[in-house]
């Protein structure tokens, strides 16, 4: 009996190595150093490349980026993004994890980070509006809009390292000082298209004045409301007449059919798929060429699709909903072509099951 | 004492589970060029278990237009009676089956693009779907790592 109530008291074992285990597993997450390259590669080297020479990302590693740009606008560019140019903000990486990532990238590129005066800028916006037209709205756009595409090899020039960034973007202008836009002005960035503009003949005032007036652009705001996944519309018509009127439809509207399949081919052996989901493939090549050129990911959604369902008796058409897909890429140029996507899905619907 | 061992057993596998990140599109690059990649693609598909039902090329229109770049392909790939079931019972998903990854040249590398699932537990908010969504994400992060 004592020996049963003493044993009682004793702390269990298998208890005792799972506390201990998670003691050891607490004390090494909290002391282990984020680990840069591991991050860097996990997060950043898909759109910047595993040696930061970009892709649909910046080139990271050019050494007149690094070199002019402090660590405060590389940790606020990472948190931040730019809403509506690609960059997402990461908002789930610690503070040290992004440190970690900014230090691998300065290791990589031996490109050490610059020392770039806090003080504010105050020129002349009004000059500077003049100025940035005649210098900059070629490259950067008129509003501070910046180039088109992503910068991948689909959407730009393959001998174009870099499209130009959005001045008018909420993240850009966080994370850029006016010291490192006057660094960028002065100094240009060598591999790039950006010239130094004092190079070009602007004076030292003419640059603080292009400074201020870039402080003026209003960011657009993120596009509100959230979308329904999927478009649907019920036809009054058997699946067979549906199909037949969905494809007269897309033909009205110069579209190609590329393919007609049930959503089980290739799944099922033949003649055991389904004939119940019937998908129609079709495409505008010209609409297509475009969308790639925006952002070459947006293959996701392509070629365009509507799928006929029968379900008890009712026919439905379904398609994927362009603006609800639209707020994956993070890109304001895809917004207006999926808005464009949308309306013509909403049409070829409403067209079949009239 | 037996909610205790639970905690532990709960902060250990929290501890032990591999970091979530809910990023929109899941991404990868491969440093092999797109022939390559996509071989590796499909054998990696087929090694989580799933059927390719079809790869679309997305660039025929595109060389006959004179465009440059030629090398893109969506591969679609599903578990045959997963998928049947999921058209069955959630017919809402159609648009979105079968699931697919789309793959093109980005110059000597490849680039890899999906939609996170997680996306689609927010589009469908539904218990059942959220784990099949679940794992969907953890094999399709296995399949794009298994490429690069």
């Amino acid at each position: 009996m004592l020996c049963r109530t003493e044993y009682s008291k004793q702390p269990k074992p298998m208890l005792h190595r799972l506390l201990f285990a998670c003691a050891l597993l607490l004390a090494t997450a909290v002391h282990a150093e984020p680990h840069g390259a591991e991050l860097y590669q996990r997060h950043c080297s898909a759109c910047h490349g595993d040696e930061g020479r970009g892709g649909v990302g910046v080139p990271l590693a050019l050494p007149s980026f690094l070199g002019g740009v402090t660590d405060d606008y590389l940790f606020k560019t990472v948190r931040l993004g730019r809403p509506g140019r690609v960059m997402p903000a990461f908002h789930d990486l610690s503070d040290d994890e992004i440190r970690a990532i900014i230090a691998h990238i300065r290791d990589v590129a031996d490109a050490p980070e610059p020392d770039l005066p806090t003080v504010a800028i105050d020129g002349d916006p009004q000059r500077g509006k003049t100025l940035y037209a005649e210098h900059c709205a070629q490259c950067h756009g008129a509003n501070g809009e910046g180039g088109k595409g992503t910068g991948v090899t689909f959407s730009r020039p393959r001998d174009l390292p870099i499209i130009a960034p959005a001045l008018a973007n909420s993240g850009f202008q966080e994370a850029a000082s006016d010291a490192m836009i006057k660094h960028t002005l002065t100094e240009g960035r060598a591999g790039t298209p950006m010239i130094s503009f004092i190079e070009a003949g602007l004076a030292e005032q003419d640059i603080d004045d292009i400074i201020s007036y870039v402080r003026t652009f209003e960011p657009k705001p993120p596009l509100e409301g959230i979308e329904e996944p999927i478009l649907v519309m019920e036809s009054p018509y058997d699946l067979d007449m549906t199909v037949d009127n969905l494809k007269q439809a897309v033909i009205s509207k110069n579209f190609r059919i590329i393919r007609e399949q049930t959503l089980e081919q290739g799944l099922q052996p033949e003649g055991k798929d389904s004939p119940k989901q019937v998908i129609l493939y079709f495409c505008n090549f010209n609409f297509l060429n475009e969308a790639l050129a925006i952002d070459p990911r947006v293959g996701l959604f392509l070629p365009c699709r509507i799928t006929a369902v029968e379900e008890d008796g009712v026919v439905k058409l379904m398609a994927i909903n362009p603006l609800r897909l639209s707020h994956l890429f993070n890109n304001r140029e895809l917004d207006e072509a999926c808005e464009e996507m949308h309306g013509i899905y909403t049409e070829l619907l409403d067209e079949a099951t009239l | 004492m037996k909610s205790l061992r639970h905690l532990a057993l709960l902060a250990a596998a929290l501890l032990l589970a591999p970091a979530v990140f809910a990023e929109d599109l899941l991404m990868a690059r491969s440093q092999q060029e797109f022939p390559e990649a996509m071989l590796a693609l499909q054998e990696s598909i087929g090694n989580k278990g799933y059927v390719i039902s079809r790869v679309q090329r997305v660039d025929i229109g595109l060389t006959a237009m004179g465009y440059k770049t030629d090398k893109y392909r969506v591969v679609f790939f599903g578990k045959p009676d997963e998928i049947r079931w999921l058209a069955e019972t959630h017919p809402e998903l159609v648009p979105y089956l079968p699931p697919k990854i789309s793959i093109f040249a980005e110059a000597d590398d490849t680039l890899l693009v999906a939609i996170n699932p997680q996306q689609l537990k927010q589009f469908f908010d539904d218990p059942e779907l959220g784990e099949i969504f679940d794992r969907w994400e953890q094999d399709l992060r296995q399949i794009l790592d298994a490429v690069h």
